[in-house]
């Protein structure tokens, strides 16, 4: 392989990303508007302890001390990611959530105390708990609330009802759960590990344009004629949009940084969660190669893009926690969902870089950027008509 | 007897339903300026991207200095340089940028890409506006850009593809200096062209092709006075039909 040659076509691309507006609006500004946009109007500036939700608390607790209950209210209002409004009756709470002026509901039932209760008598007999679920109405106009609502108060809920977290029993369930740590978080906490997967996904729009623009202006033949191999081509390709996808995830991440989003990580959890999206961005470039091989035209580049810009993004980012079970089953097919999840343990839940969570996710990420990356070159290869 | 710089042997392409190039003989020598002319959708196009190995023939040979084009392809592309019919540049990069990248492409190093550089864009007078991007040239100037990136490498045989259309006077005027320039270097170069008057100014030899068959070959001279008449001009149509065609 002659590198001086790689070097050349790489610098190329990347001049071209700089020098092109629409590009480098793409590329660069439109995830970082798009992260500023999101981040300021759902996860509010300045990090953790800015309250930003409004929630709605139904006590229809009948047990003869209501002592449960008013501790888990009171729990929740300390957090300070919530204003906790409390309602008499089920019907006005949700009739202020059908005209957004809450964005959930917290139903107490009845039998709540005489469950902590019997929780607190006799833990480690399930057969003496009195079961019950407490409901949780959410805001589906609401796409962050949808989202951080659920693990804030599965995290109350849990320390206020002293249930050990590690148990995977107990008497009182929410409907909606999460695993995730939220304890001094913000939303903003919550959807930064989504962005950073977010902030690469549109160079699939961009490798295909880019393609196919330069087949329909003879660029692709005049290359084909010089020396250069096809190896020396897509090496020099996938180097240059592996180097922008970091200028992404810096820019992002110093956006998310200027937000307030401070993840207690060190260097090397850092240094991995940017070789992650440096991994996950060659499977956009195989998506970008396989758009290319179907396009006929720039034009019609940018719309089938969205083929696998739209899994990708609404399977597999920051939007991924709020959907549908069958959802969230095809979003094990796709690869930025595993992304999403192994930032999610490292920047929320303080997973190790070695923990078998993240190892998994990394190894299948790496098997499936592979793949779709060697997928997108051998289509190219095989069916572009020069 | 002069040397090959390219030979074809019963050379065809075929696609699903159209013959492009039909059982085609042709040698060109070393140091010759060769016109390949033809009608739209004759053949032309397809038989220089044979010959630069873009497309693969269905049947016959060609050579290349004795190099197969398809076998052998590496070596080819060291011997040949190409100017299609696009104007093929990247247009968010400089005059200067593209010769660079092209030169670098090629091999060469930074020294003597920028020596012919220089002499490329003196040549082409682009040496005003090599420093702009080539977005703000106007077409003349990118067609005169993008002779200059399939020369770069100071190739030995050239394919010209209609390197003057789009031109005005002066720029055509400009580009026939310099082809006549590469030829008294003793380069080969292979031109296509729609201009009849600068087939005849320029090539030693002609060979006119339609369906993909060789119809007439010689020089413009020997074809006029074949054909009794004026030009090359009246040649072309004498053998090819007044009928309109459409490109494939």
């Amino acid at each position: 392989m002659n590198i001086p040659r790689v070097f050349a076509l790489a610098k190329k691309e990347l001049k071209k990303t700089i020098r092109e507006p629409a590009v480098l609006f793409m590329i660069f500004l439109f995830p970082v508007v798009f992260v500023f946009a999101f981040g300021a109007s759902f996860g509010g500036f300045g990090g953790g302890g800015s309250v930003t939700y409004q929630v709605g608390v139904v006590n229809l607790d009948s047990g003869s001390s209501q002592h449960a209950s008013q501790l888990f209210i009171n729990d929740l209002l300390s957090t300070k990611i919530v204003n906790v409004k409390v309602y008499d009756d089920n019907q006005t709470a949700q009739s202020d959530l059908s005209q957004g002026k809450i964005q959930a509901i917290v139903l107490i039932p009845s039998s709540f105390s005489n469950s902590v209760s019997s929780y607190s008598i006799t833990p480690n007999d399930s057969s003496r708990w009195v079961n019950t679920t407490v409901p949780l109405y959410l805001d589906k106009g609401s796409l962050v609330a949808t989202q951080a609502i659920p693990p804030i108060v599965q995290q109350v809920l849990a320390s206020s009802t002293n249930q050990d977290r590690q148990v995977p029993q107990s008497p009182i369930q929410l409907q909606t759960a999460s695993l995730v740590e939220v304890k001094q978080a913000s939303s903003l906490d919550f959807i930064a590990p989504g962005m950073f997967t977010f902030a690469s996904i549109f160079l699939i729009m961009m490798v295909a344009q880019s393609f196919v623009q330069d087949r329909e202006n003879g660029m692709m033949k005049r290359i084909r004629i010089s020396p250069t191999t096809p190896t020396e081509f897509m090496t020099s390709q996938v180097l240059s949009y592996m180097c922008i996808a970091l200028i992404q995830a810096t820019l992002v991440f110093a956006m998310t940084y200027a937000m307030g989003f401070r993840p207690v990580i060190g260097i090397p959890a850092y240094a991995f969660a940017f070789i992650l999206v440096l991994i996950f961005s060659m499977s956009n470039v195989g998506f970008g190669l396989i758009t290319a091989t179907i396009a006929k035209s720039s034009g019609a580049a940018a719309g089938l893009s969205f083929l696998f810009v739209l899994p990708q993004l609404f399977l597999g980012t920051f939007v991924g926690t709020s959907l549908s079970g069958g959802a969230q089953i095809a979003g094990k097919f796709i690869p930025s969902s595993y992304v999403t999840n192994a930032l999610t343990s490292l920047f929320l839940r303080g997973a190790a870089i070695t923990s078998t969570t993240i190892l998994l996710d990394l190894a299948i990420v790496s098997i499936f950027c592979a793949a779709i990356l060697a997928v997108g070159i051998v289509l190219y290869a095989k069916y572009f008509k020069i | 007897m002069s040397e090959s710089a390219i030979k074809m042997e019963n050379l065809t392409k075929k696609y699903e339903d159209t013959i492009a190039v039909d059982n085609l003989n042709l040698e060109v020598e070393k140091g010759e300026l060769f016109g390949l002319l033809g009608p739209n959708g004759a053949g032309k196009t397809t038989t220089i991207s044979i010959l630069c190995g873009l497309i693969k023939q269905t049947s016959g040979s060609a050579k290349i200095y004795g190099y197969d084009v398809q076998k052998e392809a590496q070596k080819v592309k060291d011997l040949i340089g190409v100017c299609i019919q696009e104007t093929a540049i990247y247009p968010y990069l400089s005059g200067t940028e593209n010769l660079e990248l092209f030169g670098k492409l090629y091999g060469m190093d930074k020294k003597l890409i920028k020596e012919r550089s220089k002499i490329l864009l003196a040549k082409m007078g682009l040496k005003e506006d090599a420093k702009r991007v080539t977005a703000k040239y106007s077409g003349g100037m990118k067609r005169r850009l993008s002779l200059s990136l399939a020369l770069i490498h100071d190739p030995e045989i050239a394919f010209l593809d209609e390197p003057t259309v789009a031109m005005d006077p002066q720029s055509r005027h400009a580009v026939w200096d310099f082809i006549k320039e590469q030829k008294m270097k003793g380069k080969t170069i292979i031109l296509t062209t729609h201009y009849m008057e600068e087939a005849e100014e320029l090539c030693d030899r002609v060979g006119i092709i339609d369906h993909g068959k060789l119809i007439a070959l010689g020089t413009p001279k020997e074809l006029i006075a074949k054909n009794n008449v004026k030009n090359l001009e009246e040649v072309f149509i004498e053998l090819t039909g007044r009928n309109m065609r459409e490109e494939l």
